[in-house]
């Protein structure tokens, strides 16, 4: 990642990455949390505004980009990775980051999480989880509890279990899993820097409450603890971990040794060279 | 007396190698400076399962099927009755059967169809490693007055890597064949081809379109394989390596799509291919692309619709999606090759549309031309690249507005890597900046400026083929072209004045383009391959069409025949 630590160094500080767009986020939404931590690492790397481009799906936490100063792209619904994989293997030399919700990349973008883990794309992935569709109003997502009533679409609960994102990562293949909480920012501004500078596709979860549509959230603050290991190399140690781990576990899981998925052409022949191939 | 055209059939069951045999067949003639087209037509099995390899022979240029077999060779019958439809034939054709294969098919004996017996695979069976396909080689070449030299000169290219074994074994069968039907004198000997002018090339429509890909500059494709579609990724994946750019194979194609467009985004032009459920999945990202204004292409590779429909065989029935599929008002490109030739032009051309004007182009080619091989001559080299207008003055300290209301309707772009042009490309409905807006007039204003960039651009001549003059039309489009240009110079040759105008800026429409190339017309006959005639309705929803119109619209997977198109003329000449 050293190329993009470039011309700006030292001069930018975190309001240089924020952009004058007002947030249309709840007052004490966990994403405004997300946003200043991203702001205060990009300038803790001093990445360049024009080479750094910020992708995203939709829903309250993918408004992100245009709050930032950065170049940004906000597509459809789920398919964030997709679009920021092909721009990362388009422009290798930029530094690319991808945000979005639990109901964005888990379920809409499920598929394509999967693969993203696996191909392992030089690029970082931040879910912001609150374990809610906040954008339409408060349905369920895949990684609200079985038993979470109060949604008029599901009244007795969605009835099926949620899945745990860092497992997920884990088990598809990522190579760098954290998991933060938006109270923290410094934190997860700790854990956005070690993902962009490890090579390869970093996967960071970070809670972040809704506390529009799931008030309760606000007692996360008394729930996350430090998950109370070092980082491994090992998927599988990591993985063996994760199975102790109670979903609020803050810290870094794996930082793995994967090499990342980077193929490169290179111009050996001209237009002219297979024009040729087609003569009779 | 030689003829001037001859058409053929060679067909069998997976493993005869008829597919093989006919791409030997029109190497060697295009060695030998005739000009031929190939297509294939095959039964849904992976391996095996009914097989023909459908080939047209000229000294002229073949642009489309013709109108019936002059032969048909089989090396076995196995459920040839599933395509039979596909071999009209006359009392004219000959049928080549083997006889150890049992009886021709009465649905084909009932053409009246003259019935020689070859003891083909007796003939192969005596020759070690011999194979019944090239027996019917040597047969067909002798036949139609192909020379030995020319087939001998694509042997080696085309069976040289499985060793010496096999050459001998192929150019031993070749010559039995060939012995056998020595004086069979059935009259369709080929008119010998004209001094050889120029380079000629064989090339299938879908190679075509990877290779206009290619010349457009692009440098970035995301693939998710579907037939009929997945011989344009193939070739793109080592070329576009090649040339310094890059293949990746996408999980599905919600990413092929998003991912061109996230490649796009950053400024390297790019592209994907598909066929309809494929076109069917990416909608809503195309939309994407439109709002955003980030340029892409997508060659959708038509076959049978709707759902999975019928994946091996043409028809033009994908116009309707391309035109209409997106949601919102989302005016974008549509174009369509019209030959196999002129997927190289179509497809380039559409990427430096798409470039220009910041936005999507759907690419409509189809089954029968990107599966089909044709011999044709070197098509003229085209200046279209791709360019994007990019932003100057972006160190001027204001903030870049992106979407800026211009003239034109294209605003000068910026890419990540430009200082000073940082922006959020969005899907949302945005001000002139990029940010988010619901208000009526940021939506007019944006609605406004994405249908004029279209609408007020110059195509030039390129908007449609427009031929010969009259006050009948054939009004037409794709694949369907060729058939009509055939049938338009028969009727020309007859002393009739026809014209034939085939659009390939399918959306938008240009009316007063249309009104011009129609003008003085009393007859218009519109020729397309849909149930719907989609076509038609397409261009009656723009165009006031002049005079009586009729309208020849056939499904698929029927190729329409120049036959098809002189009858219906000749019904309002
Ligand atoms: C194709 C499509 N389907 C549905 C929607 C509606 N939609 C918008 S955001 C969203 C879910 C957002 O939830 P999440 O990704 O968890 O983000 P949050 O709003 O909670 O941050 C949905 C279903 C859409 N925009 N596009
Ligand atoms: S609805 Fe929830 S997630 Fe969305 S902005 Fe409000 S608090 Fe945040």
């Amino acid at each position: 990642m050293d190329t993009h630590l470039v011309e700006e160094v030292a001069a930018l500080t975190p309001g240089d990455y924020k952009s004058d767009v007002k947030p249309i986020w709840c007052p004490g939404c966990g994403d405004y949390s997300v946003l200043a931590a991203v702001t205060r690492a990009l300038a803790n790397m001093g990445l360049a505004r024009h080479n750094t481009a910020v992708v995203s799906g939709i829903g309250c936490s993918s408004r992100i980009p245009a709050y930032t100063s950065c170049y940004g792209f906000h597509g459809v619904h789920g398919r964030s990775l997709a679009a920021a994989s092909g721009l990362k293997l388009a422009r290798p030399d930029l530094t690319v980051l991808v945000f979005g919700g639990d109901g964005d990349g888990f379920s809409i973008g499920g598929n394509h999480f999967l693969h993203a883990c696996r191909r392992n794309v030089d690029m970082t992935y931040v879910v912001m989880d609150n374990q809610v569709y906040g954008m339409t109003k408060g349905q369920a997502s895949p990684t609200t509890e079985a038993d979470w009533c109060e949604s008029k679409l599901t009244p007795e609960g969605p009835g099926v279990n949620p899945i745990q994102p860092v497992s997920l990562a884990l088990a598809c293949g990522a190579n760098f899993v954290a998991r933060g909480f938006s109270g923290d920012p410094n934190e997860v501004a700790r854990l956005i820097v070690e993902g962009v500078r490890h090579p390869g596709f970093s996967v960071i979860h970070v809670l972040s409450p809704c506390v529009t549509f799931r008030p309760e959230q606000r007692g996360w603050k008394s729930t996350v603890h430090p998950y109370g290991r070092q980082p491994t190399d090992d998927p599988n140690e990591a993985m063996r971990a994760v199975l102790e781990d109670d979903g609020f576990g803050l810290g870094i899981f794996l930082a793995g040794n994967r090499r990342p998925f980077a193929p490169a052409g290179t111009a050996v022949k001209t237009i002219q060279q297979i024009e040729e191939g087609f003569a009779v | 007396m030689a003829v001037d055209s001859v058409t053929i059939a060679l067909v069998g069951s997976g493993g005869a190698g008829v597919m093989t045999a006919g791409q030997m067949l029109l190497d060697a003639a295009a060695q030998v400076g005739w000009y031929g087209l190939m297509s294939r037509s095959s039964g849904p099995q992976i391996r095996g399962g009914e097989a023909a390899a459908l080939v047209r022979l000229s000294p002229k240029p073949v642009e489309g099927p013709g109108d019936r077999f002059d032969l048909i060779i089989a090396f076995d019958w196995q459920n040839v009755e599933r395509f039979a439809a596909e071999l009209p034939m006359t009392a004219e054709s000959v049928i080549v059967t083997d006889p150890s294969q049992g009886d021709v098919p009465a649905v084909l004996a009932a053409s009246g169809a003259r019935i020689i017996e070859l003891p083909i695979k007796e003939l192969a069976g005596k020759i070690p490693g011999g194979r019944v396909n090239m027996v019917g080689l040597g047969a067909v070449a002798s036949i139609v007055g192909l020379p030995r030299a020319g087939v001998d000169a694509v042997i080696d290219k085309a069976l040289g890597k499985k060793g010496e074994g096999a050459v001998k074994a192929s150019a031993a069968g070749i010559d039995a064949g060939a012995k056998e039907v020595a004086g069979w004198g059935l009259g369709l000997e080929l008119t010998a081809p004209e001094a050889r002018t120029g380079i000629r090339w064989n090339i299938s429509g879908n190679e075509a379109a990877g290779f206009g890909a290619l010349k457009a500059g692009v440098k970035f494709c995301a693939a998710y394989p579907i037939t009929p579609a997945t011989e344009i990724l193939e070739w793109l994946a080592p070329n576009l390596a090649r040339t310094g750019g890059l293949l990746v194979q996408a999980e599905d194609e919600l990413a092929s799509i998003n991912m061109i467009v996230g490649a796009s985004f950053g400024g390297v032009p790019s592209i994907t291919a598909t066929a309809g459920p494929g076109l069917s999945l990416m909608t809503e990202a195309l939309g994407l692309a439109v709002a955003s204004e980030t340029p892409v292409v997508v060659v959708d590779v038509m076959r049978g619709g709707p759902s999975t429909g019928i994946p091996t065989k043409s028809e033009q029935s994908d116009l309707n999606i391309a035109v209409n599929g997106l949601h919102g008002d989302a005016p974008h490109l549509v174009v369509a090759p019209t030959s196999i030739a002129d997927c190289l032009f179509t497809t380039q051309w559409a990427v430096h549309l798409a470039e220009a004007l910041q936005t999507a182009c759907i690419v409509l080619s189809d089954q029968s031309m990107g599966q089909s091989r044709a011999v044709v001559d070197k098509p003229a080299d085209q200046p279209f690249k791709a360019q994007r207008l990019l932003a100057d003055g972006l160190d001027s300290g204001e903030l870049f507005k992106r979407y800026a209301v211009t003239g034109s309707g294209v605003s000068p772009t910026a890419i990540p890597g430009m200082p000073g042009g940082e922006h959020t490309a969005d899907g949302l409905e945005h001000s002139e900046r990029g940010l988010p807006s619901s208000q009526s007039s940021d939506h007019h204003k944006q609605l406004d400026k994405r249908l004029r960039k279209l609408v007020g651009h110059d195509y030039g001549i390129h908007w449609a083929d427009i031929e010969g003059d009259g006050d009948v039309a054939v009004l037409t489009w794709g694949s369907a072209t060729g058939p009509a240009r055939e049938a338009v110079a028969r009727l020309t040759a007859a002393g009739h004045k026809v014209r034939l105008v085939s659009l390939r800026l399918l959306s938008p429409v240009k009316p007063e383009l249309v009104a011009e190339a129609l003008k003085g017309v009393s007859r218009v006959l519109v020729v397309e391959q849909t149930h719907g005639a989609q076509f038609h309705k397409h261009i009656r929803a723009h165009v006031d069409l002049p005079g009586t119109v009729s309208v020849l619209s056939q499904p698929g997977p029927l190729p329409i025949r120049a036959r098809d198109v002189q009858q219906a003329l000749a019904s309002i000449l």
